[in-house]
């Protein structure tokens, strides 16, 4: 059972980051998973009142405040534009409409879950993580912080620029947390695909070995997804084994790198 | 900690503890149609619209509803009645459990989408789960309704 001993709602990222270097106190996101946490917090920090729950747009990127819930995200016209409806092909799948009303792009991004849908389409649009202390840094360099790191996260950025994206998941079931997550995205010549969901954080995977260099065909799309398979490490949990992830693994890749040479 | 907030058109200041959820908050307020179900944010049994969005109640502080206005069933009542009669006709509720939350959903549903396709309503219901029926009565349902609502 999840308690709250006391709630701020913070004025300012300093009130917030202050409060959140005591070890019992906790950023709240989107409290979705959270509350079903067994566990005592001392002070629940909101960030609610920041003005973190919009998509803003420059010239260069998209802002996407930490307490933006997935469903904004997932109807973003202008992300849904840029990448041929990745976007929301990636967060559909997620439970429902209300609890994607309710989750937050900073809590599925901050909490590094092993099944994320998030992280993988992010990690695919090359976004960056801004936070508070730390400054801005890649999804993957973020990805390794450790879990005790006590910064707050402000903003994903997803540049923009000119890609073709194909996203991709199993299910079990239909609204079920995803066997695998995959992405496969095309960029100035470059191929590259992010398997997530393994059930660990999502990876990139270049084509370091130029099977798709000089053109896709259906032998080359098949060597790049099991080359990608070989290549990332995966693990058994309820829902399936490490060999029917890396089988599945290659699979969907190959059918995305397929699907992006298809649509163009 | 004091909170104000808008429950059905009422307005209400209570105070709270930080950790209550809303889906607490409103049962005690005499909103029991909104059902505690899964507790693990799947099942939509919790529905609530907060500023006419739908949201799980069961993942929701309580203090987080300060300064909004939220709305369950018994605050939709007339909206509701439109279409439920239809979702009665096909027999899609057995046990009835899970229909509030369906209702909610359903009203969300047609106030963002009023002509949706039957994949749209398929895809906007999905976050609510019924144990009897199978789904296929209350799409019916709700295919009837606008139906009737085209003169078809």
């Amino acid at each position: 059972m999840l308690t709250i001993r006391q709630y701020v709602r913070a004025e300012s990222l300093e009130e917030a980051y202050t409060l959140a270097q005591k070890r019992n106190n906790m950023v709240l996101g989107g409290m979705a998973w959270t509350k079903m946490y067994n566990r005592s917090i001392g002070t629940a920090i909101d960030l609610g009142g920041l003005g973190l729950d919009t998509i803003e747009e420059t010239d260069e990127a998209y802002l996407i405040g930490a307490m933006t819930p997935l469903r904004v995200l997932e109807q973003h016209v202008g992300l849904n534009a840029m990448t041929q409806g990745a976007v929301a092909e990636s967060l559909k799948g997620i439970v429902g409409v209300q609890f994607r009303n309710t989750a937050t792009v900073g809590g599925s991004v901050w909490a590094r879950f092993g099944f994320s849908d998030v992280t993988t389409i992010l990690m695919a649009l090359e976004a960056r993580v801004e936070l508070y202390q730390r400054g801005v840094m890649t999804m993957e360099e973020f990805a390794l912080l450790p879990r005790t790191e006590r910064d707050i996260l402000v903003r994903v950025i997803v540049p923009k620029m000119e890609r073709s994206v194909c996203y991709l998941s199993q299910r079990n079931t239909k609204t079920d947390i995803p066997v695998l997550t995959c992405a496969v995205v095309r960029r100035g010549g470059e191929t590259f695909a992010v398997v997530g969901a393994r059930p660990r954080n999502a990876e990139v995977y270049r084509d370091t070995e130029g099977l798709l260099a000089s053109g896709v065909t259906e032998e080359g799309a098949c060597a790049f997804g099991e080359s990608v398979a070989r290549r990332a490490s995966f693990g058994s949990n309820c829902r399936a084994g490490k060999e029917y992830r890396q089988k599945v693994a290659a699979v969907l890749v190959r059918r995305a790198v397929l699907t992006l040479d298809k649509e163009g | 900690m004091e909170i104000k907030l808008t429950l059905n058109g009422k307005k209400i200041t209570a105070d709270v503890a930080p950790d209550l959820l809303l889906l607490d908050f409103v049962r005690d307020h005499g909103c029991l149609s909104v059902k505690r179900g899964c507790e693990t944010a799947n099942c939509g049994l919790c529905t609530v619209l907060m500023d006419g969005t739908p949201i799980l109640s069961c993942s929701t502080l309580a203090v987080r509803a300060d300064g909004h206005h939220v709305q369950t069933l018994e605050g939709l009542q007339e909206e509701a009645e439109d279409f439920a009669i239809f979702i009665a006709d096909q027999g899609a509720e057995q046990c009835g459990f899970c229909n509030p939350g369906f209702v909610m959903n359903t009203i969300a549903l047609l106030r963002e989408n009023p002509d949706p396709t039957d994949e749209e309503i398929k895809a906007y219901l999905a976050g609510n789960l019924c144990r009897c029926s199978g789904y296929e009565g209350q799409l019916r349902g709700i295919r009837a309704y606008l139906n009737s609502r085209k003169g078809v």
